[in-house]
């Protein structure tokens, strides 16, 4: 009997390796940086999540797979690779005077953000129900810590227990489903599940298994009625990690979500696309109306998270190439606007006090005219407004569901999406159509947030305008 | 010339992204040159383009890709644009009316600190528009449709100090995307039955595919006039557009007269293909143009503002339109489109000039008199009063005679005799209102003291005010002046057979296809009496009323009832109105205007958000807080969704 | 005899109170030893279906689960260690300032 070799082959993994390297390095160099030069570890974990992205570049079109067909470097994973190490860069240029200005400037705030983005790769790479668990618990893991990361706030705190008890209860539904799917098929390789279940009919156990499954997607990317935890952990976080989370989460939980139920589930598709169906309605519609009576922009833009991972579900509910390049396009899209909008809330904020109330941005557009423009342009994107990255976002999943017979859907999309237009535009006439409140004066945007901010805007106004390109780049994304 | 066609929507958006950014550390008259200079520029090659559209003839029909939009597996769509007579004509219209109100507004905001964001602003607006109408594909329509409804909203609330702006510019945009949500339906429906969303495809693919009045058309058309009935302000939609009069006038004049409002009949007309297809669609927007007229006319005879008057009077215009396209006189349609243009337009900056000049006063009970003190105002409000009413050879007079003919022609006898109606009402209520403002006695006393310092957001004086009113500068008294002129002449592109050739006619044949047989002379020349003897009597009867015998009216009023002679020295005008209409006429307009109006629709829509707001509260009285709870509520979820996939 | 089906319906068992556990308890230790319980159903399941499949794939799985549930002891506690100090009890109803 011959002795197996390991089938290893470390370039497919080098970003989220490269990723780990320099989560390891930061956690090194934290030992030995100086408090005032704690923003240098920032730089160094940008210039790592750089690296991992010319590396993903490197690997485009490759299609290889390793590790037994546990991992693959195709161009889904890495495009989803790329939007989530463009999320982290851009979320860390946020964090670097934020935190700061909290006094939470530690290094391990940048090492539990970088740990979290190779367990957000891991998930988006792998094709293995077991790699998908691993990914994910690597993903939620740091995040827990960084939502209770201002220990001496009792609502960071809230939110990171509650983040992390809801979080354990539904990855344990998810590892359970894990079992039956194994029990059922005999095999946790994507791959094999779909040959598996190509030749024998579904039994009881396969379709609880399944179920939990689509429970644990669910509450990762918050599908209703599994997104309870989102409003309250979203409010309570820190807001930079609010906004790596609201993205970077979504993109490499709904990348697994993909891969396991549109490749791996084809089979069993009659049931579970009436289910997404049923969600995505659910999920746009709650995140929607519930987002219009809200005060504080967290909770708004928490609800409305809720509302796009919704939309982002129809692309799966029609199961179609055009499908899944939409969503990808759409998870894209959806970066780099909220992280815009995110962005501009971080720079209207003076200093420790954040202004986070939606009055509190009465006249903003007088003293800071700029930032106004940014955040409207991101506000009108979220709500699908043209000529922006939402708009094309929300045709290309619509056009998808449309001509995947599921019409109805996208009618409810864009009924949805009119809603959406009233919550989006309060911020809006707050900061154009009011007078300024109290304690403008000497506010300066710091230089990281003015650009973290140019760089979104530039991305919503490009993505909606000459979206072309990202399209193309999405649609080769396609697996087997 | 064709390659440059980009350059027409590329102009004012360089002027407003320039002024977004810089305006507040330019100097005015740099924002000034930049704004205006930006649409004139654009009206230049806007004016090339016509003439290339003019001298192709038949093939005057350009298709323009600008690069490639949205592709998708073998579906795609361009930047691209449709260059056709119907385009051409809409782009000279809306640089050409846009570059005189922009010239207009340098002096009627130059008082106004917000110089610089009102330019911005309305350049963006130029921009929506000309893509609204040069797009070549129902999704860069529609993507030009939501722009200008932005701009709109942005600019009806552009003095949002005061409470009743930002209110009409929420109203306005809540109703209107009401009526964008039938438009967007409309699309998808477009691409699940074409699959193509290009105005060639599916106006090539259409009659081959679908007989007349095959069901699908028919829902695809009314989902599309949904749209344009929530942004051309028509029934039950209308509510938005009086308000909006609390935007600035220039704002008014052109968006809410000239341009944005028109978009609804420019997009069924661009449709006419379809609308060909499916009578009824085409029944019910011919029923709705009219009735909107008839009704939109009979509020404008009551109201005080003058403003609100001449807003009803563009619903009531619009409504004409759509009579027009209803009827399948797509090309009268566009004709009075581009004719309502210059004189409403007219109409709205003449008032602006007034309000200028009255330091922000509109309502006339206490105007009256100006005549001598603005000459240039007052001749150029007749003259477009004139237009309006079809005066003969007056621009409206042919464009309005053509839609009623074409009425007539196709068998719409009720819709012509509303049509007829209105147009009696319209010269009614139009020359109340330029009496009332410019002849009659003064009702505010001349203050010698100063010269009253311009002012534009309405204020309401009460009492007898005084005031010094003055002309207004040239650079507001010369558009007046230049419209004038073409609400006098434009008339005439579009004469009726009988009376000489019709170039507009032969313009659009390229887009609407030849022009039908043409009516017979007799018939001709009966309906061309009937609307100037229509329009000349409402003239004649407003004049007998407010001018000649003030005292006749109260008189009859006397007779009729003996309180009126208690009332008719307050404010004799209303009380002239109870004598002529008698109580039931009067009590049927306020009814009209404070019932259905007032409460019915804007109830509806008041109602609708009330509903939405407490539906959003018990979906926020879920979320508890409880971290159990929500343990508790996603088992449920997870149960059900187990339960499911087990049972199917 | 036992066959896979009795260690099924044992994990399964287990797998339930783990998830009443969490709910009707108030100290998160307690509620995080529920989740832990949850977690063990699914590795019993897991070797179960590796010894029928006769695949030792499932029972290597154990391996990295139990090390994932370290990893999130760690974490818990940590955090339920902060609250505690923060707030000077740990029950999880009266942690409840974020809501609506």
């Amino acid at each position: 009997m011959p002795i197996l070799v390991p089938d290893i082959n470390l370039r497919i993994i080098a970003p989220a390796l490269i990723v780990t390297v320099t989560a390891i390095v930061v956690l090194l160099g934290e030992l030995v940086t100086p408090a005032e030069r704690k923003r240098w570890l920032g730089y160094l974990s940008i210039a790592g999540l750089v690296v991992a992205a010319f590396a993903a570049f490197s690997l485009w079109g490759a299609n290889a797979s390793g590790f037994s067909g546990m991992v693959v470097a195709d161009n889904f994973g890495l495009f989803l690779t790329l939007t989530i190490a463009l999320s982290a860069a851009l979320s860390i240029l946020l964090s670097i005077p934020f935190i700061h200005a909290h006094e939470i400037d530690q290094g391990e705030y940048y090492v539990l953000l970088l740990a979290s983005v190779a367990g957000m790769i891991v998930m988006a790479t792998a094709t293995d129900l077991i790699v998908i668990f691993l990914g994910l618990e690597l993903l939620s893991l740091p995040l827990y810590i960084l939502a209770a990361f201002q220990r001496e706030d009792t609502r960071s705190l809230e939110a990171g227990i509650k983040y992390f008890l809801l979080g354990a209860f539904s990855s344990a539904f998810f590892l359970y489903g894990i079992a039956l799917v194994f029990g059922a098929t005999g095999t946790t390789n994507l791959a094999k599940i779909a040959a598996s279940l190509a030749q024998s009919a579904g039994s009881p156990m396969l379709s609880i298994g399944v179920g939990l499954l689509m429970v644990g997607f669910a509450f990762k990317v918050a599908l209703v009625p599994f997104h309870w935890w989102t409003p309250d952990v979203y409010d309570g976080a820190p807001t930079t990690v609010t906004a790596f989370m609201s993205v970077a989460v979504k993109a490499a939980a709904f990348g697994a979500f993909f891969r396991t139920f549109q490749f791996a589930l084809p089979a069993l598709a009659l049931d579970w696309r009436a289910v997404a169906a049923v969600l995505a309605v659910l999920t746009m519609t709650l995140g929607n109306v519930a987002a219009l009576l809200q005060s504080n922009v967290k909770r708004m833009l928490a609800y409305s998270s809720i509302a796009h991972a919704g939309y982002i579900l129809i692309a799966l509910v029609a199961m179609s190439a055009n499908g899944l390049s939409s969503a990808l396009f759409y998870l894209l899209a959806y970066t780099v606007t909220n992280l815009g909008a995110f962005g501009a809330v971080i720079a209207l904020s003076d200093g420790a006090r954040e202004r986070l109330e939606i009055k509190d941005f009465a006249g903003a557009a007088r003293e800071h005219p700029l930032v106004a423009l940014a955040l409207t342009i991101c506000l009108l994107s979220l709500a699908g407004f043209p000529p922006f990255a939402g708009f094309v976002g929300k045709f290309l999943i619509f056009g998808a569901a449309v001509e995947t017979g599921w019409a109805w859907l996208a009618v409810i999309g864009v009924l949805n999406s009119l809603v959406s237009v009233y919550f989006y535009l309060r911020p809006v006439v707050q900061m154009y159509m009011s007078e300024p409140a109290e304690g403008w004066s000497g506010i300066r945007v710091a230089p990281l947030v003015a650009l973290a901010l140019l760089i979104a805007v530039i991305s919503v106004i490009a993505l909606g305008v000459f979206p072309a390109p990202a399209i193309a780049l999405a649609a080769g994304g396609l697996i087997r | 010339m064709i390659n440059y066609l980009w350059l027409v929507p590329a102009l004012p958006l360089a002027g407003a992204a320039i002024n977004a950014i810089f305006s507040r550390k330019m100097p005015r008259w740099l924002v000034s040159v930049l704004g205006v200079g930006s649409v004139g520029l654009s009206f230049l090659v806007a004016l090339a383009e016509f003439f290339t559209v003019l001298g192709a003839g038949a093939q005057g029909v350009f298709n323009v890709s600008i690069y490639s939009w949205i592709p998708v597996g073998n579906f795609k769509i361009d930047v691209a644009f449709l260059l056709d007579p119907l385009s051409a004509l809409m782009l000279l219209g809306v640089t050409g009316v846009g570059f005189l109100i922009h010239v207009y507004s340098t002096g009627y905001m130059a008082e106004d600190e917000s110089y610089g964001r009102f330019f911005t602003y309305l350049n963006l607006f130029v921009f929506s528009m000309l893509i609204l109408v040069l797009g070549s594909n129902y999704l860069l329509m529609y993507v030009g449709w939501a722009l200008v409804g932005l701009c709109s909203y942005l600019l009806i609330s552009f003095w949002f100090t005061r409470p009743a702006a930002a209110a009409a510019g929420k109203k306005a945009f809540i109703t209107t995307r009401i009526g964008d949500f039938g438009f967007g339906l409309g699309v998808i429906l477009i691409f699940v039955t074409f699959g193509s969303l290009n105005f060639a495809d599916v106006f090539a693919r259409a009659p081959q595919m679908f007989q007349l009045g095959a069901p699908i058309i028919t829902t695809i058309t009314l989902l599309l006039f949904a749209g344009a009935v929530g942004k051309s302000a028509q029934l039950p939609l209308y509510v938005w557009l009086p308000d909006a009069m609390e935007g600035p006038t220039p704002v008014s004049a052109l968006i809410h007269a000239a341009t944005m409002v028109t978009a609804g009949v420019y997009m069924v007309a661009r449709s006419h293909v379809l609308f060909s297809l499916a009578p009824f669609s085409s029944e019910v927007v011919a029923v709705i143009g009219a009735v909107t007229a008839l009704f939109a006319a009979t509020i404008a005879l009551t109201q005080m503002d003058l403003k609100r008057v001449l807003a009803y009077s563009t619903i009531s215009q619009l409504g004409y339109m759509f009579l027009g396209v209803g009827v399948a006189a797509y090309g009268a349609g566009i004709f009075h489109l581009m004719t309502h243009a210059f004189f409403k337009a007219l109409l709205f900056l003449a008032a602006g000039s007034v309000m200028h000049a009255m330091n922000g006063v509109i309502d006339m009970r206490q105007l009256g008199g100006l005549r001598s003190k603005m000459r240039w105002t007052y001749i150029t409000f007749f003259a477009a009063a004139l237009a309006i009413s079809g005066f003969p050879l007056f621009s409206g007079f042919f464009s309005k005679d053509e839609i009623l003919a074409q009425a007539f022609e196709s068998g719409h006898i009720i819709l012509w005799a509303i049509g007829l109606l209105t147009a009696g009402l319209t010269a009614f209520y139009i020359f109340r209102a330029f009496f009332l403002t410019f002849h009659t006695q003064a009702r505010w006393t001349e203050d010698e003291g100063r010269k009253t310092e311009s002012r534009h957001s309405p204020s309401s004086v009460v009492g007898h005010p005084s005031f010094h009113p003055h002309e207004s500068p040239a650079s507001m008294t010369v558009p007046l002046a230049i419209l004038a002129v073409l609400a006098v002449v434009a008339g005439f592109v579009g004469m009726p057979s009988v009376m000489g050739p019709n170039f507009l006619e032969g313009f659009f044949a390229p887009v609407f296809g030849e022009a039908a047989a043409a009516i017979p002379a007799g018939t001709e020349w009966m309906l061309i009496g009937a609307s100037v003897a229509v329009g000349l009597i409402g003239i004649g009867v407003a004049y007998w009323f407010y001018i000649a015998s003030p005292e006749i009216p109260v008189n009859l009023a006397a007779q009729f009832k003996g309180i009126y002679t208690l009332l008719w020295n307050k404010y004799y005008v209303d009380e002239f109105y109870s004598a002529v209409f008698v109580e039931p006429g009067r009590r049927l307009a306020m009814f009209l205007w404070q019932v259905i109006d007032v409460q019915v629709i804007d109830g509806f829509a008041n109602g609708l958000g009330r509903a939405m707001a407490s539906f959003s509260g018990a979906l926020r009285g879920w979320q508890t807080g409880y971290a159990r709870a929500y343990a508790l509520l996603m088992l449920v979820g997870t149960v059900i969704v187990i339960g499911w996939l087990m049972l199917r | 005899m036992l066959t896979v089906n009795h260690f099924i319906l044992l994990s399964a068992i287990l797998f339930c109170l783990g998830a009443v556990g969490v709910l009707i308890r108030r100290n998160p230790l307690v509620m995080f030893m529920s989740i832990e319980l949850m977690l063990n159903a699914a590795n019993l399941a897991f070797v179960a279906f590796s010894r029928y499949l006769n695949n030792l794939d499932g029972q290597i799985f154990v391996f990295l689960i139990l090390t994932v549930a370290a990893a999130e002891v760690a974490v818990g506690l940590a955090i339920i260690v902060a609250m505690f100090r923060a707030r000077e009890n740990v029950d999880v109803d009266e942690v409840n300032e974020l809501k609506g």
